[in-house]
């Protein structure tokens, strides 16, 4: 029943889990954490890469950042929900939740109509939540660490805990974002980046499908969100301001739309450069950073994953 | 044949269409019959394409009824009409250029196959087998996995076409098959798409400029002057009539001009 690419992009997805999670153990404590940052943006970003595959992007994805953020952070304070992979499944519903009313709307805009609309979106979520007191107003709020299949996480392991946790969730929904790449949908996806009028005429649902990745980016956004607080133990309004959303779109930019991987390599480049730079150059890192997307725009113009996809793409395979 | 009853695909009846004080279609009566290849004539603004983008949802007629096999398709849009069997290619080719050959036709083959599926992979074994297939009768084969941005005119006008015949559509039309395609490459190109078009059941319209494609290739011309039907009838009749000599093909006596 289950065709032979979906077991080998499966397959695939496995063996890049299992290889970070080997590398985890390795990794010292500072890079662990980064690494985590970079697991729980960049799935964020990869929301965005579905969407720019459709020919849209969204300048709000830090809506359902915050969103799965604040829903996961109200569970664990209010609800007593502890444990971290029920905290991320929360996280990504709660956000599907939050974008699902405006999936209908937003599917019949493109371009700057739509990512317009999404950043308004986002900053209207931001301007409630700073305005909310009993969210902590723009200080936002605490959370405590999470538990793992009703084992209490440890402060020295913590870290490593988290990186291990990133890796699971995040890589195996890669893995399905590779596998729906490579559906029908996610083909005329593709179709209708480029030719939109065809699809319809073909008697397809353009709006349906732009709709569908919206969802699907929510969901990823929302788990992102998760797994951010998780790693931070705190959240506030800044999770949907516009410069957040910014990044994840910076990031999927560098990434280009072609590989599901590029983005994790991108986002930990950014996460690398932000880390040094305000070690060492501090306020100096978006400087750092608009310098390497201009390389990247100007030798790379689709993105860190055509380094590998066009050299495999003759064979068929694109992870 | 045993079957003498030829059932009628597309029925117009009474369409009118008018853009502000400009009549494009004026009590538009056709009825077109199962397996006919019909052409559709007229000088510019005299209402073919107006026909065309009514018949595909394109636009609504403001009077008249259109049914595909007996079913009203007024009212309904491009992606419904689409699922009903009506399947259309375009003047200037519209297809995915960023992506191969094949990758259009399984883009178009997917948009058949009804719900789009997340999962089932786009490039499974029997739809590229149906692409190479169709490909094959439109001597496209040698182009499969090229990039469409890589292709001359002439072939992307072939592979809309195949694209729109990939899901087996009951009426096909053609908006100008030849439109952009230099002289010599007419004839061969309108032999391929004949070809390819008679081993498919399909009922084909096409709109078209060149009088010598007409007579070669349709049983039976529409001709279009000012948003109303003068002539219809097969292609040598239609071409000695004195409306249309002065109207849409603009010779005196002889009907056989390019314009």
């Amino acid at each position: 029943m289950m065709d032979e690419s979906i077991i080998k992009t499966s397959r695939m997805g496995a063996l890049l889990i299992a290889l970070f999670l080997l590398v985890g153990l390795v990794m010292p404590k500072w890079l662990l954490f980064l690494s985590t940052m970079a697991l729980s943006h960049g799935i964020v970003s990869l929301g965005i890469v579905i969407l720019m595959r459709g020919g849209v992007v969204s300048f709000g994805q830090g809506f359902v950042f915050a969103a799965g953020g604040y829903a996961t952070a109200l569970a664990s304070n209010h609800l007593g929900v502890t444990d971290a992979l029920l905290m991320v499944l929360i996280g990504g519903f709660a956000a599907t939740l939050c974008a699902l009313p405006f999936a209908p709307l937003l599917s019949r805009y493109r371009g700057i109509f739509f990512a317009m609309l999404t950043l308004a979106i986002s900053m209207v979520l931001y301007g409630i939540l700073v305005k909310t007191q009993t969210l902590g107003g723009s200080d936002g709020f605490n959370v405590s660490r999470p538990t793992l299949f009703g084992q209490e996480i440890a402060t020295e392991e913590s870290n490593w805990l988290l990186y291990n946790l990133a890796v699971v969730v995040v890589g195996v929904l890669a893995t399905l974002a590779r596998i729906y790449a490579d559906s029908v949908r996610g083909l005329v996806s593709m179709a209708i980046r480029e030719n939109e009028l065809r699809v319809e005429y073909l008697g397809a649902s353009v709006s349906n499908t732009i709709g569908t990745n919206f969802i699907i980016a929510a969901f990823m956004g929302g788990v992102g969100g998760a797994l951010t607080l998780m790693s931070l133990g705190h959240i506030d309004p800044n999770f949907s301001y516009w410069t957040t959303s910014g990044e994840f779109v910076f990031v999927a930019i560098l990434a280009g739309h072609h590989s599901m991987l590029a983005v994790f390599v991108g986002s930990f480049v950014v996460e690398i450069v932000r880390s040094f730079s305000n070690l060492y150059f501090p306020n100096t890192w978006q400087l750092a950073m608009g310098l390497f997307l201009l390389v990247v725009i100007r030798f790379l113009p689709r993105g860190l994953g055509s380094l590998w996809i066009d050299r495999n793409r003759n064979k068929g395979g694109e992870q | 044949m045993t079957n003498f009853q030829v059932s009628t695909v597309l029925s117009a009846r009474g369409v009118h269409k008018s853009f502000g004080a400009v009549t494009a279609a004026e009590d538009i009566n056709i009825d077109i019959l199962a397996g006919q290849r019909v052409s559709l004539i007229g000088s510019n603004g005299a209402g073919k394409t107006t026909f065309v983008n009514m018949v595909t949802g394109y636009l609504k007629p403001d009077a008249g009824t259109i049914e595909l096999n007996g079913k009203t398709i007024v009212g309904l849009g491009p992606r419904q009409i689409s699922a009903l069997g009506i399947a259309r290619s375009f003047q200037i080719p519209q297809l995915a250029l960023e992506m191969t050959a094949l990758d259009n036709m399984l883009v178009a083959a997917a948009c058949n196959d009804g719900p789009l599926s997340v999962w089932r992979p786009a490039h499974s074994p029997a739809r590229i087998e149906r692409a190479e297939a169709l490909l094959e009768k439109f001597d496209l084969i040698a182009h499969i996995n090229r990039r469409v941005a890589e292709l001359p005119g002439g072939v992307r006008k072939l592979l809309d076409i195949a694209m729109a015949l990939t899901g087996e559509p009951k009426l096909l039309l053609l908006d100008e098959p030849t439109s952009g395609v230099s002289v010599d490459e007419k004839f061969p190109m309108m032999d391929t798409i004949s070809t390819a078009l008679s081993s498919e059941v399909v009922t084909v319209l096409f709109v078209e400029h060149d009088m010598d494609i007409v007579t070669n290739y349709s049983d039976r011309v529409i001709a279009f002057y000012s948003g109303r039907v003068i002539a219809d009838d097969k292609p040598d009749t239609v071409l000695d009539n004195d409306e249309v000599q002065l109207y849409v093909t603009g010779s005196a006596k002889q009907g056989h001009s390019t314009c």
